[in-house]
């Protein structure tokens, strides 16, 4: 093979290839790999007792679960949203479909104020349902409220496509071989939407886990009641424990990157199981 | 229209593997001044890759290309004067077709760059012998296949090119539409005076348009000739095959005996050969007669009538129980179904079976 | 009988047949959706929810912002801190966008317009910044250039400020937001194909002429796209900013970091002014995008003029 015959049509791949190698090293690697390194320095009986306080275990735990039940109630919300978007119409449906991207596009300082001054004491939400005895801001609801603000996207615009591609042929054989209409949704629908689902849910799950600016204000911040993971690294980094805000930062990484694994893996067995056309 | 000698084109064993598919197989190809050549073949063939090496759009694993005895390979795509005619035309979506043929002319360096007017005035002409003019201000979405087409023709034109490329130039386009462009690339390329290679699937096309035809199959030559060559000639099964409908029957040779089954034809063997071996026969070329004259019979199953010709589907005993064959008679003896008749290849070509 | 009276009553009767059949078929259900009560329901459950969560706290940033009147609003803005916080979030936001579109581009590029091994594995590398927690995003800059941290102590030496200083911020916000230019133009890019570069450079363009003649008019909505929601996330970005800024009043604090000072210090009406003004940012994104989303549909080709 003579050395000189040239690979590309185009040109340009070694320059924008080397600098996008470049680039991303600079910005996102390095600065991820030093977080690692950082935490190597530790040694593992160091790690394991800052995972293993109190403080950071219940803090993990808040985090954790309620965006586990925040994206539940993503889930089944955003199944009903989805249904009323794609399948009905109703004045002002369209409003209310770009009504559902509001959370991604609010700055998170912003929603968080909002959130804690609607369920404030004497906030429009917050004063009725005092009355009935439910507080919800500065406790750990006003956490999972928050949080469900931030994860209502990730399952809509997830399921809506798949939903709004779904061939209404296959409802249609199913009612031509005697199904109701329940049978249809439960065996039919509901099957065949269900890896965009779980996809939307993981989405709503990471972020919420994740999630700093619209929490901070409503959650009362209380040690091993309403403080979240990532303002525990915040505060470990204002009193220059950087140790222990990096053991922190670490594991919630870690689950973060499990989770867009999953997503992945999701993603394919999605795949497979489209309609072959 | 300039008056350049059109460009020789050699290409010596090249070879172009993606991966383990080995596209071009060491291909040897003289391309001579100013004839217009077809690639055909199946897809899968070769045929593209070869036509876009020659392009300088992509890059041989081995081998050489040369225009006039010149290396080629050493050249970029835009500096060998090849005009390419994508198989979806490529047009520029956001430009006016008057753009799209201005195109290559607005690029060229600031120091041979002709002043607007002249560009103007090229790209109107190459419109006019595309008999778009009307169109000049149109975007390629609002026209017609056959439109986008003489447009990629006038845009790859507009910078004078000595060798022209298409690639499956009438392939995305409805059958009228390809009937007539058909016709009118011949008459444009008599005009143009460029030497001209197009790559096609279709035989019909190769070998209505072309001067000469190139058979491809497996990244590999089977063929070169004139259409009544390849047609009438076939050196290989693969080309007898692949052009023109053929009756195909499996064969044993022995002693210069051809046998189908345990029925020996009345037909001659090449010298020399021997074993399994193809049959051969054109369906006009099997001649029907009546039976009991020893060599080839079988059964009629279904007869079509249509104009000068009957097309009977006759079944006939092979190694493996029957297989039915389609020939085309004459009218001058009716056939019927369930008559049994003598069958005898008038011409036909037998090519042993690749080991 | 006659005539007359027999043939209304044989159309009554198929009348009546008709209705017969109408009334079975809906007691049966047409199976292809739902019975109407249940309908209305959904559609209730939804907008009701949609409306508690979202619209209300949009409403709600607006009614507290303008609570004492227009005039205090304005104040509130012409406030030098909320100048200098607005002066900065708008720097910030064009210096990390600039970053990103360059940087989107060029790996766009590299990505879509060629085949090599590997690919996905550089898509994801390139996503990974949208799962890493935005506190996470701030803390690997205070790890690299804090004053514990890897190079701060050489920093310090040279009197070189990255944290608690601009080059922080806006490293923090690139960090953030550098998938978003990429992954609106590699999909885009991959779509199109390289059929029109390959034509433009077989008529003698160089790459860079094909870049800008043929690719870029191919991609601008796209790009747009990107850009957009880059600026979004950009001038809207909270925990990165706030673990890098260090909080110096009228020097390091953005739009949303101004917006929880104040909220903290119980200047209510000023908090929302600020937070009016990034939702306002956030509508203005949502009415583009939605513009832009049906300019991508309709694949970019221009209808004549």
């Amino acid at each position: 093979m003579s050395g000189g015959l040239r690979r590309n049509t185009l040109p340009g791949f070694g320059l924008t290839m080397g600098l996008t190698l470049t680039w991303l090293s600079i910005i996102v690697l390095i600065p991820l790999a030093g977080l690692f390194l950082k935490t190597m320095e530790l040694g593992p009986d160091q790690f394991w007792a800052i995972l293993t306080s109190r403080r950071t275990l219940n803090a993990l735990k808040i985090s954790f679960g309620l965006a586990f039940c925040a994206a539940l109630v993503n889930l089944v919300m955003g199944m009903i949203v989805v249904w009323a978007l794609v399948r009905y119409r109703f004045p002002g449906r369209r409003l209310f479909d770009a009504i559902v991207d509001i959370p991604f596009a609010l700055p998170t300082a912003v929603a968080g104020v909002a959130l804690t001054s609607l369920f404030a004491q004497k906030g429009w939400l917050g004063a009725p349902l005092a009355e009935l005895g439910i507080k919800v801001a500065f406790t750990p609801i006003g956490i999972f409220v928050a949080m469900v603000f931030i994860g209502i996207p990730f399952v809509v615009r997830t399921v809506q496509p798949v939903l709004l591609d779904l061939d209404s042929e296959i409802e249609e054989a199913a009612a031509s071989l005697g199904a109701n209409r329940w049978h249809i949704v439960s065996k039919v629908i509901l099957p065949s939407l269900m890896p965009a689902v779980l996809t939307g849910f993981a989405l709503a799950f990471a972020r919420a886990v994740g999630e700093y600016g619209s929490v901070i204000f409503i959650a009362g911040n209380l040690p091993n009641v309403s403080e979240i993971a990532p303002l525990l690294i915040v505060i470990r980094l204002s009193e220059f424990r950087y140790a222990d805000a990096t053991a922190i930062a670490v594991v919630m990484l870690v689950a973060a990157f499990l989770i867009i694994f999953a997503v992945n893996r999701l993603q394919r067995w999605a795949q497979v199981r489209a309609p072959a056309q | 229209m300039k008056g350049r000698f059109p460009m020789a084109i050699e290409v010596r064993n090249l070879v172009k593997k993606f991966g383990a598919f080995a596209a071009l197989d060491h291909v040897d190809l003289k391309i001579r001044s100013g004839e217009l050549l077809a690639l055909l073949g199946p897809s899968g063939s070769g045929k593209t890759t070869l036509l876009r090496i020659i392009a300088g759009l992509d890059w041989p694993d081995a081998g050489e290309v040369s225009f006039d005895g010149q290396n080629a390979l050493a050249r970029g795509a835009g500096e060998r004067g090849v005009g390419f005619v994508f198989q979806h035309y490529a047009l520029f979506r956001h430009m006016t077709v008057f753009e799209n043929v201005a195109f290559g002319l607005r690029v060229q360096p600031r120091a041979i760059r002709k002043p607007d007017s002249a560009i103007r005035a090229r790209v109107k002409e190459l419109l006019d012998l595309v008999q778009l003019d009307w169109l000049a201000d149109r975007y390629p979405g609002q026209l017609s296949g056959g439109q986008r087409q003489r447009v990629a023709l006038a845009r790859a034109l507009a910078i004078e090119p000595r060798i022209l490329l298409l690639d499956e130039p009438f392939g995305a386009l409805d059958a009228k539409v390809r009937k007539e462009l058909r016709t009118w690339l011949r008459a444009l390329h008599e005009e143009i005076n460029v030497t001209s290679i197009f790559v096609t699937h279709d035989q019909e096309e190769a070998l209505e348009v072309a001067n000469r035809v190139v058979v491809m199959d497996k990244g590999r030559i089977e063929q070169v000739g004139t259409p009544s060559d390849v047609y009438d000639n076939p050196e290989t099964a693969f080309v007898h095959g692949f052009i023109g409908e053929s009756i195909v029957l499996p064969v044993e040779i022995h002693d210069g005996v051809v046998r189908l089954g345990d029925t020996a034809l009345n037909i001659a063997a090449e010298r020399g050969s021997a074993g399994p071996s193809k049959l051969f026969v054109r369906r006009h070329d099997m001649q029907v007669s009546a039976p009991g004259w020893g060599g080839l019979e079988g059964t009629v199953r279904r007869v079509r009538t249509f104009g000068p010709i009957q097309r009977a589907d006759i079944a006939v005993p092979g190694r493996l129980g029957e297989t039915v064959i389609e020939i085309d008679a004459p009218r001058d003896r009716e056939l019927h179904s369930g008559d049994i008749v003598g069958l005898q290849p008038r011409r036909y070509r037998i090519f042993a079976d690749q080991p | 009988m006659t005539m007359e009276t027999a043939l209304p009553r044989y159309t009554s009767a198929t009348d009546r047949s008709r209705r017969d059949a109408m009334a079975a078929r809906s007691a049966r259900r047409d199976p292809r959706t739902e019975p109407g009560p249940v309908r209305w329901l959904i559609i209730g459950v939804a907008v009701a929810f949609l409306s508690v969560f979202v619209v209300l706290p949009l409403v709600l940033v607006f009614a507290q912002a303008f609570s004492k009147g227009i005039a205090a609003y304005l104040s509130a803005l012409s406030d030098p801190e909320a100048l200098s916080a607005i002066r900065l979030t708008l720097c910030v936001a064009a210096l990390s966008v600039s970053l990103n579109l360059v940087f989107g581009l060029v790996a766009a590029w590299a990505i879509a317009k060629f085949e090599f091994g590997g690919k996905t594995f550089l898509i994801s590398l390139i996503d990974l910044p949208f799962s890493v927690s935005p506190v996470i995003s701030g803390l690997v800059f205070v790890l690299l250039f804090g004053a514990q941290g890897y190079w701060g102590p050489w920093l310090q030496a040279h009197n070189i400020h990255v944290l608690f200083a601009i080059p922080g911020i806006v490293l923090a916000t690139t960090f953030v937001t550098f998938p978003f230019v990429a992954r609106a133009l590699i999909p885009l890019m991959q779509e199109q194909g390289t059929q029109e570069e390959e034509a433009a450079i077989s008529l003698g363009a160089s790459g860079l002429q094909a870049f800008f003649r043929v690719t870029l008019p191919n991609i601008k909505w796209g790009l747009l796209y990107g850009v957009l929601l880059c600026n979004a996330r950009a001038m809207g970005e909270f925990g990165a900013v706030s673990v890098v800024s260090g909080h110096i009043r009228g020097e390091t604090n953005t739009m949303p970091l101004l917006v929880e000072i104040l909220y903290n210090e119980y200047q209510f009406v000023a908090s929302f002014a600020i937070a009016s003004l990034l939702a306002m940012l956030a509508l203005v994104t949502l009415v583009v995008k939605t513009v832009l989303e049906r300019r991508l549909d309709e694949g970019q080709i221009p209808h004549g003029h």
